[in-house]
């Protein structure tokens, strides 16, 4: 049965109304309209709904909307700043790293998380922590550029 | 799918499909007497099919129109001196929406910024047969050009008239007319203001040789690219409009299923929640996706299932199948290739087979449909609009210029959006919700199962070469995978080449590459084998047996960057390399592998390919292209492969079909040949074919042996 849950997502508060076993990515996309983040499987092997919980990147498909309000959500519609791009989204843009781009919303959160866990992550790391988000263009060494321009960015903008 | 009654084949040179539409819906008496009452004509009449296009036979409701000669139906020039171009090609991730937008601000004078593209709308766009075949770069792109010229020659002509002198003395660009003589000028917005949306292009309307080009020929990033880093861009999946319902089907549990009893006597009425039944169809539409299921898990269905052959005797099947071969255009003799065989030297036959593959693109098929009236509207992510428009229009019994078929720039395709499925299922729930949006999104098992693939095949080659290398005869036999890429680019005077029909298994169609890759794959391999035979390094055995420069080209490029030929400088190590020719552009590919038989590993340690297909229109648009094929080729070459049995598809999931990720991507090195001498060619393709025969050659000079099927497992072979 549905329940009253409330979710915060890109720093504002939402209250909805649904089963608690509902994954959050359906919660996201068809209740909210957050539909930067993307169904690409339903089974957490794309990558492709990939949301900050907690500041951490986790598949949207695989946590249910009762698990996820416990901890602030951040979609990929709450990236920029006051119209700034952040430097991950910056990475993607000047590097060219997308085709199509329906991978895109994913791999910059599931870069953002790496580079907070890890400011300096060596090519390798980024392999081992990209590794469950598909791109089917096959746009992957771009997508390894991007995150390691964004790294260098982010280290200057900390300097 | 196939069903009982009807034998399905593939159009091997276009690689089209000829299936039926997954469903077909009869009219209601009343929906009947609504549409033939009012005495409107139902199917428009084939008319001239334009050489513009390419185009693709099918057995219902396709048809070919003439393409437009007016200017204003490709062109708007506006006060503001914003120009728009209208072109019915689709933006699936080769980034058309870019390249075009560039050839019109080139071409006209304009400012990159100020040039926008209305892609893929049946209302507003100029009839276009698909994105598909690379063809925008050699058809549409020039077309534009041609559009933006004549346009442009107007300019000139107007501003001379007002001033009274001569075009020639007048000088466009910058989106203004100049006269350097006394400085003044005219912005394009401002003469455009007269409508001239009706001239048409002259003979005399001259577009700017590659050598000249300003805007095209260089690196502009994707045009929108802003609205794909901040997810703002609208996917058709991402689409809500007001009072939208979610769609969903019930599939049947194997292909060619019928269903034989339907009861609904325990689905609850739900306010919004409607279920619709008619023949085979089984859909409902509801406000929640899970509402939808549960309606549809309320219903007790049977279906009969017909028995089918599985994947572990595909090969097989398809070679014993084979229809005796009727048409011409499917055989190409020269010479005799029994004489070519008796004054061989070395001969060499083998068989190669290649594995149905699925186009996976991530964001699967999804329509949104709405009713107003007799008139129907589908946002859908489709290579196809204007077909899709047509089997809408036929399969719900409305005149075509009553359905509209937007397509939102779309989350890649590969050859797998030809189909109208989602947009008729999406339609047929719209048309029982009275007006309201209804959305439908495949799921990832669906998208893997009722889709289409890539078709199987079988290969058979026999072949002989002269004590110098010189091939002597040449015979090549395709089965069911196509034609595409079946000529040898290699000199030999015996040949006989020809491809064999045989009724469709699974649902096959379309795929990046067509059967170029399954083609290369057997050709290429093969080469090798005679190189090997011949004692000849197969770098100077291709040489030997080829003249077409072009060729030439893209294989000396790589190799000096490859540094072929290697000496090796470990044990497990290997070299290969593979070239080809289709569609207009050339590719080479050298491989580097490392085979680590104690742990049983295989890894594809490097790729370098040089690709050539003219006058590059985007260098940077090309490389993603170039590259991206290049990985998606190592998915097909090393271990995609549908599995199936019974009509069911067996590994209909990201976890049990595998794709290319980070970990599978060597160093790879693209190298683009840029000939301005040569008119542009499409690029989404031939990058790909050449991959899976580089890395199997490479395979074989590690350790000695050779594979013949696609996909190649290598890992498989190590004991």
């Amino acid at each position: 049965m549905a329940s009253s849950i409330s979710l915060e997502i890109n720093g504002k508060h939402y209250s909805v109304n649904y089963p608690p076993d509902t994954p959050l990515l359906y919660v996201l996309r068809d209740e909210l309209g957050l539909t930067g983040t993307k169904y690409g499987c339903g089974e957490g092997m794309c990558g492709a709904c990939t949301v900050l919980l907690g500041g951490t990147a986790r598949r949207s498909c695989q946590i249910s909307v009762s698990v996820a309000a416990s901890r602030p959500i951040t979609t990929i519609e709450g990236l920029e700043n006051n119209g700034q791009l952040h430097p991950v989204q910056q990475a993607f843009l000047d590097a060219g790293a997308f085709q199509c781009a329906y991978c895109t919303s994913g791999m910059i959160l599931g870069s953002v998380s790496l580079l907070q866990l890890n400011p300096h992550p060596t090519t390798e790391q980024i392999v081992q922590s990209l590794q469950g988000n598909l791109c089917r263009c096959g746009t992957h060494p771009r997508i390894i550029e991007a995150v390691q321009r964004a790294a260098g960015k982010m280290q200057e903008r900390v300097k | 799918m196939n069903k009982a009654g009807e034998t399905l084949f593939l159009e091997p040179e276009r690689y089209e499909f000829r299936a039926l539409p997954m469903h077909q819906f009869a009219l209601g008496r009343r929906e009947f007497f609504k549409i033939f009452g009012a005495g409107i004509a139902v199917f428009a009449v084939a008319r001239d099919v334009s050489a513009m296009q390419e185009t693709a036979p099918a057995p219902h409701g396709f048809h070919n129109e003439e393409l437009p000669k007016e200017i204003g139906a490709w062109l708007h020039i506006g006060e503001d001196g914003m120009v728009t171009g209208f072109a019915g090609k689709a933006e699936i991730g080769q980034n058309v929406r870019t390249s075009l937008a560039q050839t019109i601000a080139d071409e006209l004078g304009v400012a990159f910024e100020n040039v926008r593209m209305v892609l893929g709308d049946t209302a507003l766009t100029p009839f276009d047969a698909g994105t598909f075949g690379s063809r925008t770069t050699p058809t549409i792109t020039p077309q534009l050009r041609k559009v933006a010229a004549a346009a442009r020659d107007l300019l000139l002509l107007k501003a001379s008239k007002q001033w009274n002198t001569q075009p020639e003395k007048l000088v466009a660009g910058d989106g203004k007319i100049t006269d350097p003589s006394s400085g003044k000028f005219l912005r394009y917005g401002e003469l455009a203001r007269e409508n001239f949306g009706e001239h048409q292009p002259r003979a005399e309307d001259s577009v700017r040789p590659a050598s000249d080009w300003t805007i095209a020929g260089k690196p502009i990033p994707k045009v929108d690219a802003r609205e794909f880093v901040t997810g703002a861009h609208r996917y058709s999946t991402d689409l809500r409009p007001e009072g939208m319902l979610y769609g969903k089907v019930l599939r049947p549990p194997s292909f060619g299923a019928t269903l034989i009893s339907y009861d609904d006597s325990a689905a609850k009425p739900l306010a919004d929640v409607v279920l619709v039944h008619e023949g085979d169809f089984v859909g409902a539409a509801a406000p929640t996706v899970a509402a939808a299921e549960q309606a549809l898990a309320s219903l007790h269905v049977e279906w009969k299932e017909v028995p089918q052959i599985s994947d572990q005797e595909i090969f097989s099947y398809l070679k014993n199948s084979a229809l005796p071969s009727r048409e011409e255009r499917f055989r190409q003799i020269k010479g005799s290739v029994a004489d070519g065989l008796a004054a061989a030297t070395h001969k060499r036959d083998a068989t190669y087979t290649c594995a149905y593959i699925a186009h996976a693109p991530l964001e699967p098929r999804a329509a949104v449909a709405q009713w107003t009236g007799d008139k129907l509207t589908v946002w859908m992510g489709t290579q196809r609009p204007f077909a899709v428009r047509d089997d809408l229009a036929s399969i719900f019994h409305v005149p075509e210029k009553n359905v509209r078929v937007i397509v939102p720039d779309t989350g890649s395709a590969y050859g797998g959006k030809h189909t109208s499925d989602a947009g008729l299922e999406a339609g047929r729930l719209a048309r029982a919700v009275a007006g309201r949006p209804v959305k439908l999104v495949w799921t990832r098992e669906e998208e893997f199962t009722w889709a289409y693939f890539r078709p199987a095949g079988v290969i058979e080659v026999k072949s002989g070469i002269a004590a110098d290398g010189k091939l002597t005869a040449w015979e090549f036999h395709n089965y069911h995978s196509g034609m595409s890429g079946i000529e040898t680019p290699y000199v030999v005077s015996n040949q006989s080449i020809e491809y064999h029909q045989v009724p469709l298994v699974l649902r096959s169609g379309s795929y990046r590459g067509l059967a170029a890759t399954a083609n290369h794959f057997a050709r290429e391999t093969h080469m090798d084998t005679l190189a090997r035979a011949a004692s000849m390094d197969p770098l100077d055995f291709r040489m030997k047996n080829l003249a077409d420069d072009r060729m030439r080209a893209v294989l000396e490029a790589g190799a000096k960057a490859f540094g072929w030929p290697r000496q090796k400088t470990g044990e497990g190590q290997g070299f290969g390399v593979a070239a080809g020719y289709e569609k207009g552009s050339y590719v080479a590919t050298f491989a580097e592998i490392f085979v680590d038989r104690k742990a049983g590993a295989v890894q594809v340690k490097k790729l370098v390919e040089v690709f050539e297909c003219g006058a590059i229109v985007n260098p940077d648009g090309l490389r993603n292209q170039v590259v991206g094929a290049m990985i998606q080729g190592l998915g097909g070459a090393l271990f995609e492969a549908i599995q199936f049995e019974n009509g069911r598809i067996t590994n209909p999931h990201f976890s049990t079909y595998r794709l290319p990720r980070f970990r599978d991507v060597p160093e790879i090195e693209a190298i683009l040949l840029d000939r301005k001498d040569i008119p542009s060619a499409g690029a989404g393709e031939t990058p790909i074919m050449a991959i899976a025969p580089a890395i199997g050659n490479a395979f074989y000079d590690a350790i000695r042996v050779r594979l013949t099927g696609l996909p190649l497992q290598l890992e498989r072979y190590l004991a």
